[in-house]
């Protein structure tokens, strides 16, 4: 814990200064593609915080990420409304999911936990789907506008967009990095160790992974509220079940349980998914071999296989 | 005695299994700051019983309570803020984490400041100080900075230990403290064990009868789920029943 924090502080400034810096010189696409890279991050930390830190592997993440975007998406193009409510009202909705998807979800553990975590996505897919006089359907809600912050740059260009996206994943890098560091993040290792020993040392256990779901889900908000921006555009795709087995794989493949990691990992997707996408269209077939490779060769992920090496 | 001034008082505890019944309506009463042992053969309850007052295991009848409180149908955890640790037989840390990050988490564990979200862990000094003495007073000091994998089994059982006491516990359930030690390693935790603090209403699981009665003067022994023989400890060594079917004589 303690011995790891001022090198990931450096980390995190180093990576962030380098990005920012050759941001300028780079050409609109691949600066587009780091622009996604930056608010899926966020997805793939708040995910590790249930499945790295707690030890709890939802298979529904994309939910609170959808209802976000379609809370800001619904917002703009209905009501016009500003950036600060949409906000609000994306991380709000994501962070009240979570909290009746909890109360349904943390009674279970294991592949339970995982199959109920499903179903709760899958519900919500439904809904983005069939729901159509609120989402538009199968149609998506298209036109969502870049936010206007009142500054002299408008977010419409990419550049712009992507220092904005960056100031917005470096805050979530901040406020995650201090959850996991934190009494209660302790606990979380704790419960992911071993709930038993929890209980009888005195932790409601229950009450903390329920903690924990709901934080979980309010960042992926605040990442949802960020992909309906960058987009434009907010679909059923977004909420589908692929999308919670790539923030699944994010974490895998980064290192679950080292935040950074899975922020690499969401990095590393977001490039190959398009980079692989302009040869082929089974994309689906190269996650599965991405994911079976981790688990043979990096069961605890890049991070992992990394820290072994130096260590 | 009334039963209210007792550190623990048990009445017709019972746990089915199916049709097994692990624990067979046992009644005891331990007074506070007494050294109990609980001995019996394999298989006798004796793990299941702990279970039972801990609150890892619902009774399947009887009542349960500490110091006179009614806490039967109380959970786990709220025992534990009543004053009521324990450790496992099966060592039960947190094997990736640290020495002192195991030891914190036994600290915090009734403190508010476990709901605490944006503040390193760190930055508590108090909490630290306290599990450095918890690590220190089971002789685990200079072992902080190291992952709980990495001990040895030994040192793993003082960590036990450690956890247990973090708390600072009213009444202590110890399940074989010593399972898996060299004689050597048994001898240092006996030690540890009658040093441990006389207010503390100690009830330990013991295999090796020395080490029990070394450490404990009032004896109960377990037979498949029943409580055959409870008394001081040369009472129940001289108890025939108990010689015939425990001591194998
Ligand atoms: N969760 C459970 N489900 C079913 N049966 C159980 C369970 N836990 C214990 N038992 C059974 O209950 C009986 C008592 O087991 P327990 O572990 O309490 O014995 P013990 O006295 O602690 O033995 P040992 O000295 O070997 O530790 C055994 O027959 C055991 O198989
Ligand atoms: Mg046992």
């Amino acid at each position: 814990m303690t011995r790891r924090r001022p090198g990931m502080l450096v980390g995190v400034t180093v990576v962030a200064a380098l990005a920012a810096g050759v941001a300028p010189w780079l050409p609109s696409y691949p600066l587009t593609l780091l622009t996604q890279a930056m608010i899926v991050a966020i997805l793939a930390m708040s995910l590790d915080v249930l499945l790295g830190f707690t030890g709890l592997p939802s298979l529904g993440h994309a939910a609170y990420f959808g209802v976000a975007a379609y809370a800001v998406a619904i917002l703009t193009t209905e009501r016009q409304s500003g950036f600060v409510l949409c906000l609000i009202a994306g991380i709000v909705t994501a962070a009240v999911t979570a909290a009746l998807f909890g109360l349904i979800a943390i009674r279970a553990t294991g592949t339970y936990f995982l199959m109920i975590t499903l179903a709760l996505g899958m519900v919500v897919w439904g809904l983005a789907f069939r729901w159509v006089s609120l989402t538009k359907g199968d149609n998506g809600i298209s036109g969502v506008p870049r936010p206007d912050l009142g500054l002299p740059w408008s977010l419409w260009g990419p550049l712009p967009f992507f220092y904005f996206s960056l100031a917005c994943a470096l805050v979530a890098i901040l406020l995650l990095g201090l959850i996991v560091a934190s009494p209660f993040g302790m606990s979380l290792k704790g419960i992911r160790e071993s709930e038993s020993r929890m209980r009888i040392l005195g932790y409601n256990v229950w009450l903390h992974k329920y903690l924990a779901f709901i934080i979980a889900g309010t960042f992926a908000g605040f990442s949802g509220v960020l992909w309906a921006y960058y987009n434009g555009f907010v679909s059923p795709v977004d909420v589908q079940l692929v999308t919670s087995v790539e923030a699944l794989l994010m974490v895998a493949l980064g290192g679950p349980g080292t935040l950074l990691g899975p922020a690499a990992g969401a990095a590393i997707i977001v490039f190959l998914k398009n980079f692989v996408s302009v040869y082929t269209k089974r994309w689906l077939l190269i996650l599965g071999a991405v994911y079976i490779g981790v688990i043979l060769f990096a069961p605890r992920g890049l991070a992992g296989a990394f820290h072994r090496r130096s260590s | 005695m009334a039963e209210d001034q007792h550190a623990l008082a048990l009445n017709g505890v019972s746990k089915a299994f199916g049709g097994l019944r692990a624990v067979d309506a046992v009644t005891l009463a331990v007074r506070p700051g007494e050294r109990r042992a609980l001995i019996g053969p394999n298989g006798a309850g004796k793990t299941t019983l702990f279970n039972l007052i801990s609150g890892e295991l619902p009774v399947t009848s009887g009542s349960i309570r500490l110091f006179g409180r009614d806490v039967t149908g109380v959970a786990a955890h709220r025992r534990a803020a009543l004053g009521l640790a324990r450790t496992f037989q099966i060592t039960n840390l947190f094997r990736t984490l640290t020495v002192l990050e195991n030891c914190l988490l036994a600290v915090q564990a009734l403190e508010s400041t476990k709901f605490v979200m944006l503040r390193p862990l760190g930055r508590y000094r108090g909490l630290a100080d306290r599990a450095r003495a918890a690590l220190g007073s089971v002789g685990l000091g200079d072992r902080a900075g190291t992952e709980v994998r990495h001990l040895s089994h030994g040192e793993q059982r003082q960590l036990e230990i450690a956890l247990a006491l973090a708390g600072r516990p009213r009444v202590l359930l110890l399940d074989e403290p010593c399972a898996g030690l060299s004689p050597a390693e048994s001898h240092m935790m006996a030690d540890l064990l009658r040093r441990l603090d006389p207010a503390i209403t100690v009830l330990i699981i013991e295999h090796d009868m020395d080490i029990a009665l070394e450490i404990a003067h009032h004896v109960t022994v377990l037979h498949y789920g029943r409580v055959i023989a409870d008394g001081l400890r040369d009472e129940v060594k001289a108890n025939p029943l108990v010689r015939e079917i425990y001591l194998g004589a």
